[in-house]
Parts: structure tokens; sequence; C-alpha cells
């Protein structure tokens, strides 16, 4: 099996699984009938997402393993999505500024997947990034809306940004696998992303009349499976049904 | 206005109806039939919104991604079942944070089958098809009641009610035919689903108040008491396709009635859920107005974003 390709599919397809499940988790518990509509349908489409690359991922492996082997069978260390999609949603402002700052990333990082070598690779991209595009502008909005808003909402806003901040570094770190995948024109360099990601996010909390965090310390350790302590009841309840009952069609 | 004259236009109402008119929002109303559609639309949608809870509790835990995905858009599809049923009930001059605090200060009823706890997975599958079945039933008569935008969310709502339908007897499907532990699964779900199904059409009509003028109304065209039986008749055999029992030892095929007899319905334990002692009645309100509460601050942050928007605007103007 071609182990570089398949690790590069669930590098992708892991932080649409974990910001999927986050997103789903909120579905009947959102501000507004209207936000939980939407955050469902983020969800929704995530999950649309992952399924396709996940069957990609079991056909480049070539072995009995299926989607959902490949979504909920594996062990907490070997999901490679980056920290900040893992982390918990302690108000409204914490979850849309994650979808914020994975939202940027995401559509920067479609735009270039679409030129990859790899066909299936590119049509994914290519149908996701309509997607992506509409989560941006939604979770734009909202970031507007809150940092604009009123005094306890702008304080929350920049409470959840500067949280989040830290994780962000992490999108454009490179592992072997993606080395490897850049080479082959496959993957995507993410190192080339940067400058673009902090202008766009800059430009969008200067309107928001947020302040830019200025912290140069950052939280890495997610693609390579190493996550923060979220992440294992995030797991738990994600495999609950996989594990609790073996080798079941459902 | 005189006495004589809303008697009037009231028998002129009454007319309309009958002649199978469609009333609009801005047409002439007697106040009694306003409060009856608010009363029973909100209440709908209310049952949509708080719907959306037991099944939610699942959307974690789907035990693939198939069911995830099916399950996330059924949720989706009661959010917005419960948006057209608010925006209908606003147009008869009620707003729908009013229609919240009738909901929030247990002024307002709503279904009391979402008051039942969802326990296993297979309780996914007994709510598509005896829930969503037995909403149909109530529902599809309301494609023509004679508030038209009501009947038009009916309309909408109910091509999506039997989609849910479908799909949680799928559901149940697949557990029937698998393994022991799974059909298990789906015969406990279905022992703790049958009578609150039941329940779901309602008191027996010797008990149900507002009948008549429901009726009348198009509000309500069968009695509680046919669509129970409806029902009935409908889901046994398909349970008979699952293999599995319906809990219910008096249960039995009566050739004359050409229909099913059944036992008898537990009606102190329906009006102890009505009353708001159900297992779940707490935790469901206690989720609802939570989310309300902590969403203030975000629908305020909206809506001084929205005042800037606009003066900022104004301002360019000038
Ligand atoms: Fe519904
Ligand atoms: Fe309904
Ligand atoms: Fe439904």
């Amino acid at each position: 099996m071609k182990q570089n390709l398949y690790n590069y599919i669930l590098g992708i397809a892991d932080n649409s699984l974990i910001l999927g499940q986050r997103m789903g988790a909120l579905t009947g518990h959102g501000p507004s009938l209207e936000t939980d509509i939407a955050c469902t349908n983020i969800s929704l489409d995530l999950f649309g997402q992952v399924r396709s690359y996940y069957q990609y991922a079991a056909k480049v492996a070539g072995d009995k393993r299926t989607e959902d082997d490949i979504a909920m069978l594996r062990h907490e260390r070997e999901y490679l999505n980056v920290l900040l999609v893992e982390q918990p949603d302690t108000d409204f402002a914490y979850t849309m500024g994650r979808q914020f700052l994975f939202d940027v990333y995401h559509f920067l990082f479609l735009t270039e997947l679409q030129k990859s070598k790899d066909l299936t690779l590119s049509a994914i991209a290519t149908k996701s990034l309509k997607e992506v595009s509409y989560h941006q502008r939604f979770s734009t909005d909202w970031i507007k809306r809150l940092g604009d808003g009123t005094e306890e909402s702008n304080k929350r806003m920049q409470t959840a940004i500067d949280d989040l901040w830290t994780y962000t570094d992490e999108l454009f770190h490179q592992t072997d696998a993606d080395k490897e995948m850049v080479a082959e024109g496959i993957g995507v360099d993410v190192t080339t992303l940067k400058e673009a990601y902090y202008q766009k996010v800059a430009d969008v909390l200067q309107e928001s009349t947020l302040t830019i965090p200025e912290s140069k310390y950052f939280q890495k350790g997610g693609k390579q499976g190493i996550h923060t302590e979220h992440m294992g009841y995030l797991l738990a309840e994600l495999q609950y049904m996989q594990r609790a009952y073996p080798n079941m069609e459902w | 206005m005189s006495e004589e004259q809303i008697k009037y236009l009231e028998k002129q109402f009454e007319e309309r109806i009958a002649r199978d008119e469609k009333i609009e929002p801005k047409d002439w109303m007697p106040e009694k039939y306003r409060k009856t559609h608010i009363r029973q639309i909100s209440q709908h949608a209310h049952s949509e919104v708080v719907g959306m809870l037991p099944e939610g509790n699942w959307i974690t835990r789907a035990p693939s991604l198939r069911r995830k995905v099916a399950l996330l858009a059924k949720v989706q599809d009661e959010a917005g079942h419960g948006l057209y049923l608010y925006s209908a009930c606003e147009t008869l001059g009620i707003s729908r944070d009013e229609l919240y605090e009738q909901l929030h200060s247990g002024k307002a009823k709503y279904s009391s089958i979402f008051n039942y706890p969802t326990i296993t997975w297979a309780d996914m599958g007994a709510i598509g098809w005896l829930v969503d079945g037995a909403a149909i039933i109530n529902q599809v008569p309301l494609c023509n009641t004679s508030f038209g935008p009501y009947a038009r969310a009916m309309v909408r709502v109910c091509k999506e009610e039997s989609f849910h339908q479908r799909q949680g007897y799928e559901i149940m499907l697949k557990l029937s035919n698998g393994t022991p532990e799974q059909k298990d699964m789906a015969q406990d779900a279905l022992n703790r689903w049958w009578w609150p199904s039941l329940m779901m059409l309602g008191p027996t009509d010797a008990e149900s108040v507002h009948t008549e003028q429901s009726m009348k109304w198009k509000l309500k065209r069968k009695s509680n008491d046919d669509l129970r039986q409806q029902f009935i008749d409908q889901t046994v055999p398909q349970a008979d396709i699952l293999g599995l029992s319906i809990p219910d030892p008096d249960l039995k095929w009566n050739e004359e009635k050409g229909s099913y007899d059944f036992g008898e319905i537990d009606w102190d334990e329906f009006w102890q859920v009505v009353k708001g002692h159900g297992p779940m009645n707490k935790e469901r309100m206690k989720a609802r107005v939570g989310a309300w509460e902590r969403g203030e601050w975000v629908r305020d942050a909206a809506m001084a974003y929205a005042e800037k928007q606009q003066e900022r605007k104004e301002k360019q103007v000038v």
C-alpha cells in the first residue's frame, strides 16, 4: 500500500472528521434555530467530505478496511488532525473562532489541492471548496458580529481568539508524508499558505475591532497524533458503537 | 364593529371554509380562530424543536458515517420544520420571542413523546418509524386545513416526515436482520416506544376537548381514536416484516371490523407526562432554556451589529 498517500489523506480528512463531530454535537443547543441549522449544515458538509476521503483511503489501503473502520477504529495516537479542530465549545465565540481559524486555512488549502496530480483528491477538493467558501463566509460574518457587536461579545470573541491562536501555527507544519506528497505533485506545500492565511485573518479581525494576538508561543502535535486532553472524550463518543458492538453492520 | 356585523362576518368566514377556500393572514378572522391557530401551530413548532433533542442525543454516537450523516440531516429537517411553523404562526400576529417565552415558561405544550429518553441506537430507528409515522398520520389531513400558511407548511413538512419514517424503518430493518444483540436492541426499542407512540395521537375521543370546532376549521378531520386505529393497522404488518412483536398481548386482528383490536392504553402515564412529570420533561426544558439563555449575548451582539451597520449605511448616504 502507498503508506504516504494513505497518511496524507487521513491528515486532511481527520480535520473534517473531528471538526464535523464537534459541530454536530451542537445541534439543538445553539443560540438560535438559524445558527443551529447552519452549524448542522457545516457538520453535514464536513462528514460528506470525510466519507469521500476515507472511501478513497480505504481503496488505497487495498485491504478489507472500510470508511467506518478508518473513522472509528483507530487509537487516539493514530488520528492526525490538527489540535485546533478538537478544541471544545466553551461558548459560541469559541465555536465560531475555531471555525473561522480553520475555514480560512481550509479554503486556501483546498484551492491548492485542486491542482493535485491525484485526480481523486483534486475532485474532492473542487467539490468541497464550494461548501467551504460558504463555511468561511458564515464564520467570518459571526466574527464580525461578535467582535463588533456588544462590549460583552467583543470581550468573549477576543478571549476565544487569544486562546485559539496558539493552535494556528500547526496548520502550516509539514510532516514527512506531506513532504513526499509535495515532491510527487500530489500534496500541497502548506508552508506557502501561511502568509496569505495570517493576512486574511488579520484583515477580518481588524474589521471586527478585535486585536491580533501577539503571542509567539504555539502548540503542535496533532499531526503526529499527540492530542490535547479533549480528544479522548471526543473519540469515546465517536467510537462508542463500533467499540461496544464490534463487527456489525448498521 | 357591532355584534350584528361580527355575526355577519363570522357567517361569511365559516362559509368560505366550508367552500374549501384558504384563509390568509390578512383576511378577517374570528379571534377564537386566531387564538386556536396560534396555539396549535406553535405547539407543533415547539414539538419540532424539542424533538431535535432526543435524536440529537445520538449524533455524536451514530454507529457509522452514513448513519451519522442521515441523522444530522434528519435533525436539521426538524429544525427547518420548526422554522416554517414559527413563521406561519408569526403571520397571526405573535412574535417568535413570545412563542419561545411560552415554551420556556411551560405555558405552551409540545408533543409528549419527546419526554422519553433515547437510550440506545435502536431508538433512532423506532422514533423514525413510529414517531414520525404517527406524526404523518396526524399531519397529512392538515395539508388541507383552512389556514393557508399552515396548510402550505404541512405539505412541505409531510414530504420530509415520510422520508424520515422510511429512514427509521430502514434502521429497524437492518437491526432486525443483524446479530441477536442487534435484534434485541430493536425489540427493546419497540417495547419502549410503542405505547407512547399510540398516546401521541391524543386522548380518547371521550376526553378530547376542542374537537368539534377544530373539525369545522379543518384543523382536525378525523378523531384521535380513528387516527390511532389507522396507525395501528398500518404499523402492525410493518412489525411483522421486521419479525418483531408488538408489546401488546391483547393485539388481535378483528375480521369483522377489518382492523386490529388492541389493549388498554395507560392514560395515567399519558397525563403524567403531559402534566410535566415524564422521564425527561425537566431535562428537555432545561436544554431548551439553557440554549436560549446561553445564546442571549450572541443574539444581542447580532442585533447591535446590525444596528451599527444600518447607521453606517445611513451616514454614507448623507
Ligand atoms: Fe418534523
Ligand atoms: Fe412534525
Ligand atoms: Fe421528522
